[in-house]
């Protein structure tokens, strides 16, 4: 029998607190290739960042082709083999292809010998793989899948016979992806072994033999390809948590607070974020986003609450917003009625060297209230209704001098909501109420929006947590690559269906 | 949890850095062949000593506080303003023109002209580097140097060539009119029965320096303006997603610093010299970077050390006077200071972040 | 204006350039490796004294430039182990410097030899003597081309030779050898650099070391070659023009010779002839001082052309989150 290509045994990495990797092993065969699947944030790309060096693990060996060998750096990575095509590409922008390609594998001291020695084994690989790019054209000129062919191809220049993909066809399109896995497929014909990650259980079928599932930094399961099916691998990634019940009457929907027509938001780098989105938020209803992280939802709540322009036409109870951001911004959003919990907590929402009473008034300092005269703010009143504030949201410790960085995911997530939630919006935004939230401060934050619904609120909620949006949402519209794939009402879908519509597969295809 | 009690921050490591950089100070003191305590001894008799030596002392002070409020106003909004040398050279400019060219007839209201003078001067000077960096992304620290060179230039050429009396040999101007002079400690003390050195050069710009540093905490701390501004300086993404205009805080943030850097101008120029003359800033401008690292950007840091400094500075005159160790030992000081407090930080913070850590899992 | 004063402007140029190429030079290396380098100034200075105290004293201006370059390397290092080592703030670390070599030198120059921070004057071996080129003498009959050649291209020192020749080497190195190719991206992608297994680190102290190598030429010829010793500030700004000249240059070597050579040929212009009369007009002495800084805020502003620095610059490379 043949000894494994990789083997991992008792992985385990940890940065800070946050255990990312816990306990994980596994086997991968040679000649394969293999799937790692999991939702954001499982840990699939730390693992893989361990295997090729970039990242020292805390604990656990590596076997390559059965022989253990320690993998400290990237040199010794390169020297057993392994090729790494990261998500963000590390690619010098402003060097050529050929430059990329030889950096750090040069013949000697000169350049030359190396690059025309570059030059030809490109013109090889490009016969063979089917791999073709301009070894003289600058990075920052490709597209992003001539970028990541280059990763590719440096990756092979090295002799590597284990390619790892990190998440490769995020950043394609479909035309492109299908060529990837054509590459790919050759590359396994070839003998080599290869491990894509991913989170898009269309790729995992159409193009694995064996997949392994993460869950929360574990490793759940590893099965055979042609021995599952989608539904089942939805189930294993999203995992059969406790659910957790959110008490809630029918919604009583009213008129329509939001109406969204026809949104486009086109990024800095002219790439298309939202390509015409449509939609409505009622008064008193729960509208959930569900969607892999990164498929527009950001930009949408971003656009909607004055950080980022766009195009298309936004009502608010009837009145159009600004979307150019010339005659706009967070703090005009607000004083529409717009409320916003934003999706990242840390570098957004909250200014963590500030104390938790700065952080209350956020976003809403000019509030008359909070004048102690023409000059002056007044501090000693903010602490006062802070102190007020941190009780009702039973934020721990209720201590309003402390610096937000020093409270629990879970009670910074509550002094957001208790700023943006008793400003009485006509439109809360809210994005991943819950990430990094334990338990009890779960249920605590769901029953707050929940009582906002009914107070006859509209509340447009992201979320990658699936579960979150089934239990919370009286409707459910699902995002994918910009778009809305569907809308479904909760009590007449399930995981499977809003996974399977998630990654991008329509009924039909299924 | 912080990794650090607060005190061990504010107070500990600064304490720890100074004290490397006065032990360095004294090796240098001792390679030179010079005796460092005895040294340290001198300079505390000369600058403490006598009411003279305050009155020195206390006028370097002044001028220290007024540029270490500079660099720390703009450091709270995570920009670093090194052309406070340059703001407070066009300060002077402007203190001289006010008390050169309109007829005043109190000097305190030829103060209050000065004054306005000195931050205009010094916050026009700040604008084009701040306006650059806001719209044209040119980094400020850049843009500040070179706008430092381009102050001495212009200096040089309106002392040389249009404020220079006739038949004048130095390049300055005239000597103030004799109603804009401003009341020295002696003046002010003297009425209350307290005698004070006559001829040290401490005025009554040290109160205004008094009150800068209180203006500045009710600015940062007190006002809606200081709040956004801090706010912008932790997190320009925060910022925005609060509505906070990044243009409008590097503008207003550059127009106060440069203010207040050109603000120094009413102390040295119209409170000492009474004329302005070529370099009269005498590098107090760079001293501000210096100061506002040493007060960890605190109004009330900022006094303590700009104390600090104006003692080295008259100390530091006193050696040169009585022994061989020459002036430029407080430079030296200086940048033992910044470079310990400033750019080698994290070489104390580390180690003792572990320390406390470790104290704090065994007192568990 | 006559050829020969035409020849003693270009003379004084090609002198009063040099120190910056060789300083914008020395930045150039810092900052491609993606180390900002404010600190060109005062690596000068302190080059400047060492060199001249130890040629007063040693009576060789070799070992002179040896120590010269020596204490830049020092400070040089102080410079990566702030900004490297302790991921400190590059542009403080470079504040520091400046001061640091400001006061040392006058401190130990005063002490040392009791002059008033300035060195023994340097006579002999103890300075660069002009070198005068095969031919010079045979040439000066050739109208235009003669005095051309013994008056600027012979007869400079030997460091102004190498400060020229550094140029086409720093260009070759940085574009030709696997070092520049890894230096380059060490400044643009740190990252691209550290998962090809090449250490971040070694490449960006190695650049750094450079860096002082170079400022220690650039003050060792400005106290031993164009002086005849040191005397306190006497750099006198010229790493922060060269800086600027180093913006100026767009961060490429033959861009930086251009650079430095016209901010070369504007302090010379304004050490000859002051003021200058263009018609009814008169150019200020002081805006002639002024103008290379002008200029590089004009460039920064991005008015001529975007002067885009390399992309990791200033930014301490931390791997793991």
């Amino acid at each position: 029998m043949t000894a494994p290509a990789i083997e991992l045994n008792g992985i385990s990495k940890a940065f800070g607190p946050v255990q990312a990797n816990k306990d994980i092993s596994i086997r991968v065969m040679p000649g394969t290739i293999h799937g790692i699947i999991g939702e954001n944030g499982a840990g699939k790309s730390t693992l893989m960042s361990i295997l090729c060096g970039f990242y020292k693990a805390d604990a656990g060996e590596i076997f390559i082709n059965g022989t253990l060998t320690p993998i400290p750096d990237s040199q010794a990575a390169i020297r057993a083999g392994i090729g790494m095509v990261f998500q963000h590409f590390k690619l010098v922008q402003n060097f050529s292809v050929l430059e990329n390609i030889i950096l750090g594998v040069e013949e000697g001291a000169l350049l030359r010998p190396s690059l025309a020695k570059a030059r030809k084994e490109l013109q090889h690989l490009a016969d063979e793989y089917e791999l073709r790019v301009d070894p003289d054209a600058l990075i920052q000129d490709l597209s992003v899948g001539h970028q990541q062919r280059v990763e590719i191809l440096k990756a092979l220049y090295r002799k590597a016979q284990i390619l790892i993909l990190d998440e490769p066809t995020g950043v394609l399109t479909p035309a492109e992806a299908d060529q990837l896995f054509r590459i790919l497929e050759r590359l396994r014909a070839e003998g080599k072994t290869i491990i894509l990650i991913t989170h898009k259980l269309r790729e995992i079928m159409h193009i694995t033999d064996t997949v392994s599932v993460m869950r929360r930094g574990q490793m759940t399961d590893t099965v055979k390809t042609k021995d599952t099916n989608p539904q089942q691998l939805a189930e294993m990634m999203v995992g059969r948590k406790v659910l957790l019940r959110v008490d809630k009457a029918p919604a009583q929907p009213g008129a329509n607070v939001l109406e969204v027509d026809n949104l486009r938001v086109t990024d800095d780098d002219g790439v298309d974020r939202l390509k015409g989105i449509s939609l409505n938020v009622r008064a008193g209803e729960i509208l959930g986003i569900a969607g892999v992280a990164g498929n527009g939802q950001s930009h949408l709540m971003q656009v909607l609450g004055g950080i980022t322009p766009g195009t298309g036409t936004v009502l608010l109870n009837g009145q159009e917003l600004d979307l150019t951001g010339k005659s706009s911004d967070g703090r005009s959003r607000r004083k529409r009625g717009i409320a916003h919990v934003p999706e990242d907590r840390q570098h957004e929402g909250l200014i963590m060297d500030f104390s938790a009473w700065e952080n209350t008034v956020f976003g809403y300092d000019d509030d008359p209230a909070y004048q102690a005269n023409a000059l002056l703010m007044d501090n000693g009143a903010i602490r006062a209704e802070t102190a007020a504030k941190m009780e009702r949201f039973d934020v721990r410790p209720p201590d309003p001098q402390l610096a937000a960085k020093n409270f629990s995911g879970g009670n910074q997530q509550k002094i957001v909501l208790a700023r943006e939630i008793e400003r009485n919006p006509d439109l809360l935004l809210v994005g991943q109420p819950t990430r990094g939230v334990d338990i009890g401060a779960i249920e605590f934050i769901h029953k707050r929006l929940v009582e906002l619904r009914d107070a006859g609120k509209a509340i447009l909620l992201v979320s990658v947590e699936l579960e979150e949006i089934l239990s919370l949402s009286d409707r459910i519209a699902v995002m994918f690559d910009g778009q809305i794939m569907g809308e479904r009402l909760p009590g007449e879908t399930d995981e499977k269906e809003l996974g399977l519509l998630m990654a991008g597969v329509r009924e039909e295809a299924a | 949890m912080s990794k650090m009690p607060k005190w061990a921050d504010i107070v500990l490591i600064p304490l720890i850095n100074l004290m490397l950089a006065f032990a360095l100070s004294a090796l240098v003191i001792l390679a030179i062949g010079e005796d460092p305590v005895e040294a340290l001894i001198l300079m505390v008799k000369g600058s403490f000593g006598s009411t003279y030596g305050w009155g020195y002392t206390l006028y370097y002070t002044t001028n220290f506080v007024f540029t270490g409020l500079a660099v720390a106003v703009a450091f709270h909004a995570a920009l670093f303003n090194i052309g406070g040398e340059g703001q407070a050279q066009l300060g002077g400019l402007g203190v001289a023109l006010i008390c050169l060219y309109l007829p005043w007839p109190h000097w305190s209201l030829a103060l209050l002209g000065a004054m306005l003078g000195a931050a205009a001067f010094g916050a026009a000077w700040a604008a084009i580097p701040a306006w650059l960096q806001a719209k044209r992304g040119s980094h400020v620290v850049i843009t500040t140097i070179m706008f430092n060179f381009i102050a001495a230039a212009l200096l040089n050429y309106v002392l040389v060539n249009l404020l220079r009396p006739p038949r004048a040999q130095d390049p300055s101007s005239a000597k103030f009119p004799e109603v804009t002079h401003l009341p020295t400690l002696h003046d002010i003390l003297s009425p209350l029965g307290i005698s004070f050195s006559k001829s040290a050069p401490a005025n009554i710009t040290l109160f205004l320096a008094i009150a800068a540093c209180f203006g500045v905490w009710l600015l940062i701390w007190r006002t809606r303006f200081g709040y956004q501004l801090r706010a912008f300086g932790k997190s320009e993404p925060a910022a925005i997603y609060a509505g906070i205009s990044p243009t409008r805080i590097i503008m207003i943030t550059m127009l106060i610093s440069g203010g207040l850097a050109g603000l120094m101008a009413v102390n040295n120029v119209m409170g000492e010299a009474e004329k302005l003359v070529l370099n009269a800033t005498e590098g107090a401008g760079f001293i501000g970077i210096a100061v506002a690292l040493m007060g960890r950007s605190h109004p009330f840091g900022v006094a303590l050390a700009a104390l600090l400094f104006g003692f080295l500075y008259q100390g530091g005159a006193e050696l040169a006077l009585w022994t061989d160790i020459p002036r430029e030992m407080i430079v030296v000081i200086q940048a033992l200071v910044i470079l310990f407090t400033g750019a080698l930080d994290n070489m104390l913070r580390m180690p003792l972040e572990r320390v406390f850590l470790a104290l704090r899992s065994e007192g568990k | 204006m006559d050829y020969a004063t035409l020849l003693q402007v270009a003379d004084s140029t090609v002198r009063l350039s040099v120190p910056l190429l060789l300083a914008c030079l020395a930045g150039l290396y810092s900052e491609r490796a993606g180390i900002f380098d404010i600190g060109l100034e005062g690596k000068m200075l302190m080059a400047a004294f060492t060199s001249a105290a130890l040629a007063a004293v040693s009576g060789s201006v070799w070992i002179g430039l040896l120590a010269g370059i020596a204490s830049s390397m020092l400070l040089a290092g102080l410079h990566g182990l702030a900004s490297i080592t302790f991921r400190g703030n590059q542009l403080i670390s470079g504040v520091a410097i400046n001061f640091l070599a400001s006061g040392l030198t006058v401190v130990i120059a005063q002490a040392w030899f009791e002059q008033g921070g300035r060195t023994p004057s340097l006579q002999g071996a103890a300075r660069f003597e002009p070198i005068t080129l095969p031919l010079a003498e045979t040439l000066q009959g050739v109208p235009v081309f003669g005095p051309l050649y013994a008056e600027l291209i012979s007869g400079q020192t030997a460091l102004a030779y190498v400060g020229f020749a550094m140029v086409p080497l720093t260009w070759w190195l940085l574009f030709r050898t696997r070092f520049g190719l890894r230096l380059r991206a060490v400044g643009e992608a740190p990252e691209a650099v550290d998962t090809a297994g090449v250490s971040v680190i070694r490449m960006r102290f190695a650049a750094v070391a450079i860096a002082g190598v170079l400022c220690g030429l650039a003050g060792a010829y400005l106290a031993t070659a164009l002086q005849a010793g040191f005397v306190r500030e006497m750099t006198a700004g010229r790493g922060f023009i060269a800086l600027a000249a180093l913006i100026f240059a767009k961060w490429r070597p033959w861009y930086a010779l251009s650079a430095t050579l016209l901010f070369g040929l504007l302090q010379a212009v304004a050490l000859r002839f002051q003021n200058i009369d263009i018609g009814t007009f008169t150019v200020p002495v002081q805006f002639m001082d002024a103008l290379p800084y002008i200029l590089t805020v004009v460039i920064l502003a991005g008015f001529v052309g975007k002067a885009i620095p390399p992309r990791a610059g200033g930014e301490p490379y931390v791997k793991e989150r």
